[in-house]
């Protein structure tokens, strides 16, 4: 135990003293991650309250042949204002990009409305141009509404009830609450904080293994009357406590800068104080050994310091891709799924944002299959760092 | 003491070791001499317990490497080729991260670092991180750290490879004093006059086998050679020829 922990102590000093691994624990996970995430949820906002009642001015053809129109679409915080040229000049104009959208009134519009006739209206937008798209479905939505509008007019003119225009009314009732509709946004935590804690463990996993292999200080160590498990188990600890202590850090990052986003312009209320937050990071906590013995596991199998990092890229997106599976399929707690580990824990922790009650067997199957995975890992690492070509 | 007794290894199809024998006495200097490939490395990692012989034994002090490597391992001091030391420690953390891995006491470990930071003139260096070191300083930090926990045994490979003059001077002044203490000392090289000058007796080996065996002065009567390098060469290519 002694030994272990001076492998350990030497570990950790040696990360410690590297700018690289201090730069990834320290900076990547608490400060970058947190700001990436803040940067993405105000873009989110942004672009759902774009739709909603910001003032927006578009440009028409002929804006002032139908007042009514217009005067309508005023009430609803869209401005008409003249667009000087003709249809190919719209076309050109939208495509372009000069103009967002151009809504063509033909010249003989207010003849046609009053003739009790079809009126039609041309609206020139590019699908293609995401970030209007909420402004193209606002004017969509309310040029409709006109339309039903005038429809209800002339039935009532010609005597009959506007009521068959709509034999089937629909009503949407939305009972999300409002940490329901967070937990869209927030999904994308645990995976910030997987991120964030298995980048951190890269470079002390690397360094211990392939790292001191390819430097040839292993070969001094393994002469030493210490037997392997121990020296490895060292190394393990060391990779582990830089993956909680990013762990930690991270999370009163990302709760930091969520409390200064503003989720409530959404009608959202993220059910995320420090109490949550302390959870949230304690799911994650049986995350960590799992993720030391693949990186370790991962590492001491490569041969070189630059196979080591190639394959370690590719290891750190394992705990990712349930979470990618997750986002596809939007599947609801099993026992099942409480035993892939990043799954259980991206799981759990939806639901606690969601502020519902965590089940103890669900926490139980959790931490249990992500113990075993460890302690899987772990083992044919061992094995792999008993190997006669350890030393190459 | 130092026993290999009828060591064989084999990588693959190629045959490193066949039947290699030899003893390497407490209070000697023993060289391990051996053109390039002959087998010296492999010997050295069997010895060290890095690797194990497909047959034979290999003792240190009468613990097998392969029965007790624990017991064997405490007993030898190694300095491995590279003399890689940890870049990001400093020479005197280096050092002591090695006594106490070897059992010794924080303060033990301390106390002995300090004795051989003495020893080997590095107090200049002593507290400064090891990056940067001239192969001399990684050197003698590798060699300190290997005598840490004063193992009665020590093997050297290589060790005067990047030395200047006087460091030469200095390990052979250390390794004198050591072998007169009783310490066994084995050590490769393929450098002649390091050997002639170093050692009491002289291991050849050559195709993983050993050639000769004996005091300088003994190889070259075996030989008839007017010097020891014309008796390594022939000692070397009749092993080769009959190879």
């Amino acid at each position: 135990m002694n030994t272990l922990l001076i492998v350990f102590a030497k570990e950790m000093l040696e990360s410690l003293r590297d700018r690289r691994t201090l730069l990834t624990t320290l900076l990547l996970g608490p400060v970058f991650m947190p700001v990436m995430f803040s940067f993405m949820t105000h873009t989110i906002i942004k672009q759902v309250m774009d739709g909603a009642d910001e003032k927006v001015t578009i440009a028409a053809i002929n804006a002032d042949v139908a007042p009514n129109l217009r005067d309508h679409l005023a009430t609803h915080g869209v401005t008409l204002r003249a667009f000087a040229g003709d249809e190919a000049a719209a076309r050109a104009a939208v495509a372009t990009g000069t103009e967002k959208l151009v809504l063509e009134i033909p010249q003989e519009h207010a003849q046609r409305i009053a003739a009790g006739e079809a009126a039609p209206l041309r609206l020139y937008y590019d699908s293609s141009n995401r970030d209007k798209r909420g402004q193209v479905d606002r004017v969509e939505s309310l040029l409709r509404e006109w339309n039903q509008r005038i429809a209800v007019q002339r039935l009532v003119l010609r005597g009959v009830d506007p009521r068959v225009l709509s034999p089937i009314p629909l009503q949407q009732i939305d009972v999300s609450t409002p940490a329901g509709r967070s937990v869209v946004l927030l999904g994308m935590l645990s995976f910030f904080l997987v991120i964030s804690m298995f980048a951190s463990g890269i470079s002390v996993a690397i360094d211990g293994t392939a790292g001191e292999r390819e430097r040839g200080s292993l070969e001094a160590l393994l002469t030493l009357p210490v037997r392997r498990e121990v020296l490895l188990g060292g190394k393990l600890m060391a990779t582990a406590a830089m993956m909680t202590i990013a762990l930690l850090l991270t999370t009163t990052g990302l709760t930091v800068a969520l409390s200064r986003i503003g989720l409530e312009q959404l009608g959202m209320s993220a059910n995320l104080g420090p109490a949550t937050a302390f959870l949230m990071a304690a799911i994650l906590l049986p995350l960590v050994p799992v993720g030391a013995g693949l990186l370790t596991l991962v590492a001491s199998f490569a041969r070189s310091i630059r196979e080591a990092q190639a394959w370690v890229g590719i290891a750190q997106l394992l705990p990712t891709m349930p979470l990618a599976f997750v986002s596809m399929l939007n599947p609801t707690a099993s026992p099942l799924l409480m035993c892939v580990p990043s799954l259980s824990q991206h799981l759990l922790i939806m639901k606690l944002l969601r502020a519902e009650a965590l089940a103890p067997l669900d926490v139980a199957l959790s931490v249990g299959s992500s113990l075993l995975m460890a302690a899987l890992l772990i083992s044919v690492a061992m094995r792999l760092y008993r190997r006669e070509s350890l030393l190459g | 003491m130092i026993e290999a007794r009828g060591l064989s290894k084999r990588f693959g199809t190629v045959s490193a070791l066949r039947e290699l024998s030899f003893c390497a006495a407490d209070s000697r200097i023993t060289g391990l001499l051996g053109p390039n490939g002959a087998g010296k490395s492999t010997t050295l990692r069997i010895l060290q317990t890095l690797i194990s012989a497909d047959a034979g034994t290999a003792l240190i002090d009468g613990h097998s490497t392969l029965a007790d490597p624990l017991a064997a391992r405490s007993r030898i001091g190694v300095l491995p080729h590279s003399a890689a030391i940890y870049a990001g420690l400093t020479a005197r953390e280096n050092i002591t991260y090695f006594g106490r891995l070897c059992g010794l006491s924080r303060a033990a470990a301390a106390a002995r670092a300090t004795t051989l930071i003495d020893q080997l003139d590095i107090g200049d260096i002593a507290d400064r991180r090891a990056k940067g070191f001239s192969q001399g300083q990684r050197l003698k930090t590798a060699l300190a750290r290997a005598m840490v926990h004063e193992p009665r045994n020590l093997m050297l490979d290589e060790p005067t490879n990047g030395l200047d003059v006087p460091s030469v001077r200095m390990l052979r002044t250390l390794l004198g004093q050591l072998r007169d203490a009783g310490h066994c000392i084995l050590f490769s090289s393929h450098v002649m006059h390091e050997v002639a000058s170093l050692c009491d007796d002289i291991v050849v080996i050559a195709s993983g086998r050993v050639v000769a065996t004996g005091t300088p002065e003994a190889l070259l009567t075996q030989t008839g050679a007017a010097d020891l390098e014309d008796a390594f060469v022939q000692l070397t290519s009749d092993s080769r020829s009959a190879a």
